[in-house]
């Protein structure tokens, strides 16, 4: 009985983890440049991707199998870098359109991503075999959890108040929150806001590929995975509210051990439970638990 | 004077076609006149509501299933009755979906519809014992007009007697949308898009007026939806899924928003231009995104706002 309540739970913290590293891209993004990115998840599914070719081509060149996440994550993080070139190629030419088109471009970037991915990788699905349980399992009340599924939490604890501190401790989060705020005003103050637009997004684009590579090991890359998570990412924000970091995180939790006790109980209720939550929080409290006026 | 010279040549088109175009054409001109018809509603929506909705696949679902439906677990044949039966359940489904999504505007009204539009996807695709899963739910062959037509090969059913009943009803669809845009309640609701404040304090209800636009698009998508289920013998989830709400609001803009027959033209365009492009490569979706990308920088008027002589509107700009 406990031991299957921690599995279930362990399993929902663990996709919570990387839902929330999402879900935080979509937020910093959504927060800073009102832009509801729905191509958060094809980066997702791009890191991914990028993830398992890095640690094959590690593997082959002889790295030792326990140190694959080091290069997992860097080349989740490395990918990140397509933000510029998204940013500064396609979202600067429509941020004074209405917003209807902001999201229509979003759009437009998941139609392409999900082809350009299927050129480069084919359709069928890719895993990087074996490298899940290479840290072992360790025991937990009971249970038996994957190590790998701890240090992505932790990593993901870890990312949380880093962005936690970045936002309110350093010169580049002060800009970053007078710039959500207030726009013209942080502009008449001397702030680049190309600058600030094009860091924002790389940020928010390397969390979601980052989320993607950390979440192979586990699973196997498939090209409609992007288009997948963005729904779940999505059900995060409302329920946290928009633009809110904060917001991500508990949105993240209510939404990773959700589905993981729908799945464990009765598997056909799984995401109608999630949207029917976000129907609710949306009718009750539009801006979700954490979610500012502004947003 | 010249608009009503195309429109009388392209209608001439249309009505000649299945007689001097091969029959592969012919059968593709299905899904554009479904798509048409669902577009003319999401545009009353879109274009003339000012609302964009992301989940308006929720009723191309419900009349597609109930075509389904009623031709497999019922004795009913019948079009007619099956696209009634749509209408119905469509406009049921948008009172109640609308009542709550109507109350936003913008972002959070497409957050909300598309939420709605995926609770119907995933009841679609898990609750199998009553709607097959993700393999779907076959759609027999429906009678037309009290005929029943079984005996027909199927290409000839689907390029004769089918394509002349779907043209009819992507005409009534049209002329009936074209009297509720040209009617007082039109000129309210562009009223309601462009100034809401002001609508409000000359006495129209916004929400009201949102709300009966939002049903009868919801009625459109929902006819439309029953008239794809024929043609291909079959529905299935991918039907609801939020990458088809999506799909049509991209028509939609390919054809251009801010004109009538605009989003007509744009599922044309859309279902041609894919049929090309994917008997050339099978990566439509890079090639519809960087067109989409494009239109969305660099014309937002769409297709119709390229052809028109006149400056393009400029409902895109805040």
């Amino acid at each position: 009985m406990i031991r299957n309540l921690v599995n279930i739970v362990m399993s929902g913290v663990f996709h919570a983890a990387i839902l929330f590293l999402v879900a935080a891209g979509l937020q910093v993004v959504f927060g800073v440049q009102k832009i509801f990115n729905l191509a958060c998840g094809s980066f997702y599914a791009l890191g991914a991707y990028v993830g398992v070719s890095a640690v094959t081509a590690f593997t082959a060149a002889g790295g030792p199998p326990w140190l694959f996440i080091a290069p997992l994550a860097a080349a989740g993080l490395a990918v990140g870098l397509v933000g510029v070139v998204v940013e500064r190629g396609l979202l600067r030419f429509v941020y004074d359109r209405d917003e209807t088109f902001q999201l229509l471009l979003t759009f437009a970037l998941v139609l392409m991503m999900e082809d350009l991915i299927r050129m480069t990788w084919g359709t069928a699905p890719r895993s990087t075999a074996g490298l899940y349980l290479v840290y072992g399992q360790a025991r937990l009340l009971d249970a038996t959890v994957p190590v790998y599924n701890l240090i992505v939490i932790a990593a993901s604890l870890a990312i949380a108040a880093g962005i936690g501190w970045l936002l309110t401790r350093t010169a580049f989060g002060r800009i970053i929150r007078a710039s959500a705020d207030n726009r013209e005003m942080a502009e008449a103050l001397g702030v680049d806001m190309g600058r600030v637009y094009a860091r924002v997004f790389t940020l928010g684009t390397a969390l979601g590929t980052l989320g993607g590579a950390l979440v192979i090991p586990a699973t196997a890359a498939m090209s409609e995975m992007g288009i997948e998570l963005i729904v779940e990412a999505f059900a995060v924000v409302v329920i946290g509210g928009l633009g809110s970091m904060r917001g991500a995180f508990v949105g993240a939790l209510v939404v990773g051990v959700l589905r993981a006790f729908a799945i464990a109980l009765y598997p056909e209720l799984e995401m109608l439970l999630i949207y029917l939550i976000v129907i609710a929080v949306l009718l009750l409290r539009p801006r979700g638990l954490f979610g500012s006026a502004a947003a | 004077m010249t608009g009503r010279v195309i429109l009388a040549l392209v209608t001439l088109a249309v009505l000649v076609l299945p007689l001097v175009a091969p029959a592969y054409y012919v059968l593709l001109m299905l899904p554009f006149m479904a798509y048409a018809v669902v577009l003319l509603g999401l545009n009353l929506l879109f274009g003339y509501a000012g609302l964009v909705s992301f989940g308006h696949a929720l009723f191309i679902g419900i009349g597609a299933y109930t075509g389904a439906v009623l031709t497999t677990h019922t004795s009913v044949r019948s079009l007619e009755v099956i696209l009634l039966a749509a209408a119905g359940l469509g406009a049921a489904a948008a009172m109640l979906v609308g009542a709550l999504c109507v109350r936003y505007v913008k972002i959070y009204f497409g957050m909300l519809t598309l939420a709605f539009g995926m609770v119907f996807y995933t009841f679609l695709l898990k609750f199998y014992h009553w709607t097959g899963g993700d393999e779907g739910m076959r759609v027999l062959r429906p009678r037309l007009l009290g005929f029943a037509l079984d005996a027909m090969p199927k290409v000839e059913y689907l390029a004769g007697p089918y394509y002349y009943y779907s043209l009819g009803v992507l005409a009534v669809a049209t002329v009936v949308m074209w009297r509720i845009v040209h009617s007082p309640f039109g000129l309210c609701l562009r009223t309601v898009r462009d100034n809401p404040a002001k609508a409000e304090a000359l006495g129209l209800g916004v929400t009201r007026y949102r709300w009966h636009a939002f049903v009868i698009s919801g009625v459109y998508a929902a006819v439309g939806g029953a008239l794809l289920g024929p043609p291909t013998g079959n529905v299935d989830p991918t039907l609801a899924y939020w990458t088809q709400s999506g799909n049509i609001v991209f028509m939609t803009l390919l054809g251009g928003f801010a004109s009538f027959f605009g989003p007509v033209l744009g599922a044309f365009a859309f279902i041609f231009l894919q049929d090309t492009v994917m008997s050339v490569v099978p990566y439509w979706r890079l090639i519809f995104g960087a067109i989409l990308a494009f239109i969305v920088i660099v014309a937002p008027g769409g297709l119709m706002g390229l052809f028109a002589r006149g400056r393009p509107r400029e409902v895109a700009a805040r």
